[in-house]
């Protein structure tokens, strides 16, 4: 009852006037943002983190909370209306609203991933209210060695379990440590990597480095290889939907929001094994399974409600642990930091008001959503026309001004084309972008953990395994970190060469240009994941 | 992923990637040099110090290297990422990639003299330009429109750090 309290404490705190505005500003930012192709939600929220620098950090984070669900819906319209693949969760919400589109009935699509979202996005946000209060009390009652034990599985979970390839994940995270390195040891004062610059003194700006990976390095990647002509926009009209369409699409939502919240808040679940489950059982459990590839509404409503919740499930490791398990909560962790304030499991306590202000921003951001959206979604499709130079030029120009206003020093801007090549890099070899900001977000508090645990036990290694949560939490990754080992030795002692429970016997993705394929493989791999968490 | 792909067509693709596997071990190097050069500064407070992590940093990024390059040797390949506007049936277009980080640079140059107005308008410009833009007249209002319109908002509005440069008292 106290939550529910409090929360209405925060409705109290947001209902203001000029509240409600910053939070209709950021909604109608946020999806704008998004909708516009080639800019995914962690994108959006990277470029708009400048737009809070100014506000107080009530208002920034109720800013923020219409961002965040502007950012994915946005996301969705664009995979909707351009026939391309964009962001990774949304492939599949690509793949039967695309065809809807295409099919003349974009406007269902638009209404069932709107209305799906809203819905998801709702029930996800009193999940946290429910869940996220009972982490934070199990949570503040662990010591420096279990919160390293957790923050490791964290690594390892975004880096080993998410993505396609464990090896090049983990040379993500490590990279991210690295920079995470750089500046003056808070402890001993000793200079750590700074290379002798002075700027480089208090270390890398973690906003600078989102800024650089994900808009800078995102920019010039697709600057690179930007299509001769751009996909063709598919109009639409008004959203809306038939009797038909509700009925088809009322379970999808809660089945999907049922996959999604879960994925959300593990730290290795991410949207895109969710949004899979949940068009598989959609398509298995419809009564129209011929119409799935074609454009079945279920297609649609399903997995953009799981993408929806799995995106409120990140917020409870993010409030309650200061975890960021994907990479929009990892720049919002990011932001709130550079608010001044300190994540982790103390802060449901020591800033209870910014906490539940955050959470009624939400719902309230996701009701906007919902009632701007159906009428302004024609408004929305014209975005998707911007001529492409104008919109890559205007992301460098706001990821440039963005960095230059965190310290308003011209060398975080050559640190920023450093990221930005670097972020680069990254995307032509397939090395993952997550487990780098990760790194860079976790590791100077991975590092502290790890100093205060061994300060307890006086120098003993063995403080460093804690009580229970630590053994587990290790255990969980021996387990991940082994387990090609343990499955080629299972595969030999049951003798069969057939292999198919391995889980890696997907198309080998050396051209695994097709979405479906790709989301497939992830498929394959990611079913590891209930495997090694036993 | 390429169990099946290194059994069947062993080779090494993409040769670029034993650039990354390189760059991932000299990390390793350079942090251990680095650790190296501090003091050994433990304590009874401290007993660990300021180089314990990045020691293990660097062993473990010699180690993640090793396996790289196993896996590179075994034909693995990353995945080069897809977007909306990417079409990666051609390879990168270096011209284009030169041009926007000269406008990047150029920004970073001028910014704290001419001020953001300028130089971020020459910035878009720019880059608008190196895109593919023809329309410079066009560019160029909608360049001077938005560097305005941050400028009025965010540093004057909301007090975000954007210089004025040379317009200042002008702006």
């Amino acid at each position: 009852m106290d939550n529910l309290n409090a929360l209405l404490q925060g409705f109290g705190d947001v209902l203001t006037p000029t509240n409600l505005l910053f939070a209709l500003a950021g909604v109608i930012i946020g999806t704008a943002v998004g909708v516009l192709p080639g800019i995914g939600p962690a994108m959006t929220v990277a470029l708009l983190l400048p737009v809070t620098y100014g506000l107080e950090p009530a208002q920034a984070l109720i800013m923020f909370a219409g961002i965040f669900y502007g950012g994915m819906y946005g996301g969705s319209t664009t995979s909707i209306l351009l026939n391309t693949p964009g962001e990774s969760s949304s492939v599949v919400t690509a793949i039967e609203g695309n065809m809807m589109a295409k099919a003349g009935r974009a406007a269902q699509a638009l209404a069932t991933a709107a209305i799906g979202s809203f819905i998801a996005g709702t029930i996800g946000t009193m999940l946290l209210v429910l869940v996220m209060p009972q982490i934070v009390k199990f949570a503040v009652t662990l010591g420096s060695p279990e919160y390293l034990a957790i923050i490791v599985v964290a690594f390892v979970g975004v880096s080993a379990v998410l993505g396609s390839s464990r090896i090049r994940g983990l040379a993500s995270l490590l990279i991210g440590l690295s920079i995470g390195l750089v500046g003056i040891d808070r402890v001993t004062g000793q200079q750590r990597l700074t290379l002798g610059i002075p700027q480089l003194a208090d270390g890398i700006d973690v906003v600078v480095v989102a800024v650089g990976i994900f808009a800078v390095g995102e920019g010039l990647w697709v600057a690179a290889h930007l299509r001769r002509k751009a996909a063709e926009v598919i109009p639409v009209g008004q959203p809306w939907m038939g009797k038909q369409d509700w009925k088809r699409s009322w379970k999808p939502w809660l089945r999907g929001t049922a996959f999604g919240f879960p994925f959300g808040a593990i730290p290795a679940g991410g949207a895109e094994l969710p949004t899979f489950m949940s068009y598989m059982t959609e398509r298995k459990l419809s009564k129209h399974p011929e119409e799935f590839g074609k454009g079945a509404i279920e297609g649609v409503a399903g997995p953009e409600a799981a993408n929806n919740a799995s995106a409120a499930g990140t917020l409870v490791p993010m409030l309650a642990l200061g975890l960021p398990t994907n990479a929009t909560a990892a720049i919002m962790l990011a932001a709130i930091q550079g608010w001044g304030i300190e994540p982790g499991p103390t802060l449901l306590a020591r800033e209870p008001k910014l906490v539940w202000a955050l959470i009624a921003s939400l719902f309230i951001g996701n009701t906007m959503l919902l009632l701007l959206n159906l009428p302004l979604a024609p408004a929305w499709a014209k975005l998707l026309q911007i001529p492409r130079p104008y919109l890559y030029a205007g992301i460098l120009f706001f990821a440039s001004m963005g960095a230059y206003a965190v310290q308003g020093q011209p060398f975080d801007l050559y640190l920023l084309l450093l990221l930005g090549l670097l972020g680069f890099a990254m995307r032509r070899f397939g090395l993952p972008v997550l487990p780098m900001i990760v790194g860079v977000i976790l590791g100077p508090l991975a590092e502290l953990h790890f100093r205060r645990s061994l300060q307890l036990s006086g120098g003993e290694w063995s403080g460093l395994l804690g009580g229970p949560v630590a053994w587990v939490g290790y255990g969980i990754v021996v387990l991940v970190l082994a387990w090609p080992l343990i499955a080629a030795i299972v595969r030999r002692v049951r003798g069969d060469d057939g292999g198919d429970g391995d889980g890696t016997n997907g198309p080998a993705g050396s051209d695994g240009r097709d979405p479906l394929k790709s989301a497939t493989t992830n498929f394959g791999r990611g079913g590891n994941v209930p495997d090694m968490g036993m | 992923m390429s169990l099946q792909d290194s059994r069947s067509r062993a080779g090494i693709k993409d040769r670029a990637q034993l650039g990354v596997c390189a760059g991932l071990a000299l990390l390793g190097v350079a942090l251990l040099v680095d650790a190296s050069r501090i003091g050994h500064a433990a304590s009874s407070n401290d007993p660990v110090g300021p180089r314990a992590v990045p020691i293990v940093l660097g062993v473990a990024l010699l180690v993640v290297s090793a396996f790289y390059l196993v896996d590179i040797l075994k034909g693995g390949r990353g995945e080069e990422e897809e977007g909306e506007d990417v079409d990666l049936t051609h390879g990168a277009d270096w011209k284009t990639l030169g041009l926007l980080a000269f406008f990047f640079l150029l920004n970073a140059v001028l910014i704290d003299y001419l001020g953001w107005v300028i130089s971020g308008s020459i910035l878009f410009w720019g880059s608008a330009f190196a895109l593919g833009n023809r329309h410079h007249i066009r560019g160029l209002v909608v360049a001077v429109a938005l560097a305005l319109i941050t400028f009025y908002v965010f540093a004057i509005g909301l007090g975000v750090n954007l210089p004025a440069g040379i317009l200042q008292g002008i702006l």
